[in-house]
C-alpha cells in the first residue's frame, strides 16, 4: 500500500500522461480505499481539463527576459 | 487600491502571460500579441506619470492594450477598401433564401457563450498562476501551458524530477483553491 503523498505524486504525473503502469495501478488501489485522495483526484482532473478547455497561451522564458531588460533600460 | 506606485520591474513576471493571454484571442497570432504585450509596457512607462491609483495596475495596463489591440486592427484595414465591411448573404451568392431569417442568430446555440466563457477561464487561471511563488508558476507554466518534458525542465532549472513534481503538487492544489474561490 502506498501513502498519500505517493498517491498525489502519481495522481499528478497522471495529470500529464506520464504514469507508469505500476504507479497507474498501486493508485487505483489506494483511491479504492481512500476517500481524500479520490477527491482529490477528481479535483485534480477538473483543473486538467479546465486548463485544457481555456487554451492558455504564455509567452516563452526567453521573451520575458528580453522584454524585462528592454523595460528596465527605460525607467 | 491603498497603492498609487507603479512598479515597472515586476510587470512582466506579474502580468506578461496576462496580457499576452487577452492579446492572442484578439489577434489569434502569437507574435502580433508578443508586440502588443511590448508595446503596452513601453506605452506604460511613458505614461506612468498620468497613473491616478484609480484602477489597480493590471486593469489600467489592459486598458492600454485594448486600445493597442484597436490600433492595430484600425493600421492593417488603413486601405480604404480594405475597411469596407463585407457582408456576402452566403457562400453562394446568388442563393435564394429568407434574407433575414436565416441571419438571425440561433438563441439554442451556446457555441458563442463557450468562446467567452473560455477567454475568461483562462484569464482567472492566468491571474491565479500569478499569485503563485515565482518558481512554483514557471515549473507549472513550461509543463502544463507549454507542454515541455519533465526531463528538460529539471535540465533547465536544474532541479531532480522528485523536486519537480513536488512543486507541480503545490502548484496545483494551490490552484484548485484559487479557482475555488474566483471561478466556482
Amino acid at each position: 500500500m502506498i501513502s498519500c503523498e505517493e498517491a498525489a505524486i502519481i495522481c499528478n504525473k497522471e495529470q500529464y500522461k506520464e504514469a507508469t503502469f505500476t504507479e497507474k495501478f498501486k493508485l487505483i488501489i489506494h483511491l479504492f480505499f481512500c476517500k481524500t485522495c479520490s477527491k482529490f483526484s477528481k479535483k485534480n482532473s477538473e483543473l486538467t481539463s479546465l486548463c485544457d478547455k481555456a487554451h492558455l497561451h504564455a509567452l516563452p522564458e526567453r521573451d520575458k527576459v528580453k522584454m524585462k531588460k528592454e523595460i528596465n533600460e527605460k525607467i | 487600491m491603498t497603492d498609487h506606485q507603479l512598479h515597472p520591474e515586476t510587470w512582466v513576471d506579474r502580468y506578461a502571460d496576462y496580457l499576452f493571454n487577452y492579446a492572442v484571442t484578439r489577434v489569434s497570432d502569437a507574435e502580433i500579441a508578443k508586440d502588443l504585450v511590448q508595446e503596452t509596457f513601453f506605452a506604460g512607462l511613458k505614461s506612468a506619470t498620468n497613473y491616478k491609483g484609480t484602477a489597480a495596475e493590471r486593469t489600467w495596463l489592459i486598458a492600454i492594450l485594448k486600445r493597442k489591440v484597436i490600433d492595430y486592427y484600425r493600421k492593417i484595414n488603413s486601405n480604404k477598401g480594405k475597411a469596407e465591411v463585407r457582408m456576402g448573404y452566403s457562400s453562394q451568392m446568388d442563393a435564394d433564401g429568407d434574407w433575414l431569417e436565416e441571419q438571425v442568430a440561433d438563441p439554442l446555440s451556446i457555441l458563442e457563450n463557450d468562446d467567452i466563457e473560455n477567454e475568461e477561464l483562462g484569464l482567472a487561471i492566468q491571474e491565479c498562476i500569478s499569485k503563485l511563488p515565482k518558481k512554483q508558476s514557471l515549473v507549472f507554466t513550461l509543463k502544463t501551458i507549454q507542454g515541455m518534458d519533465t526531463e528538460d525542465i529539471c535540465k533547465e532549472l536544474d532541479i531532480n524530477p522528485s523536486n519537480l513534481w513536488v512543486m507541480i503538487h503545490r502548484a496545483r492544489t494551490a490552484l484548485m483553491d484559487c479557482l475555488n474561490k474566483n471561478w466556482f
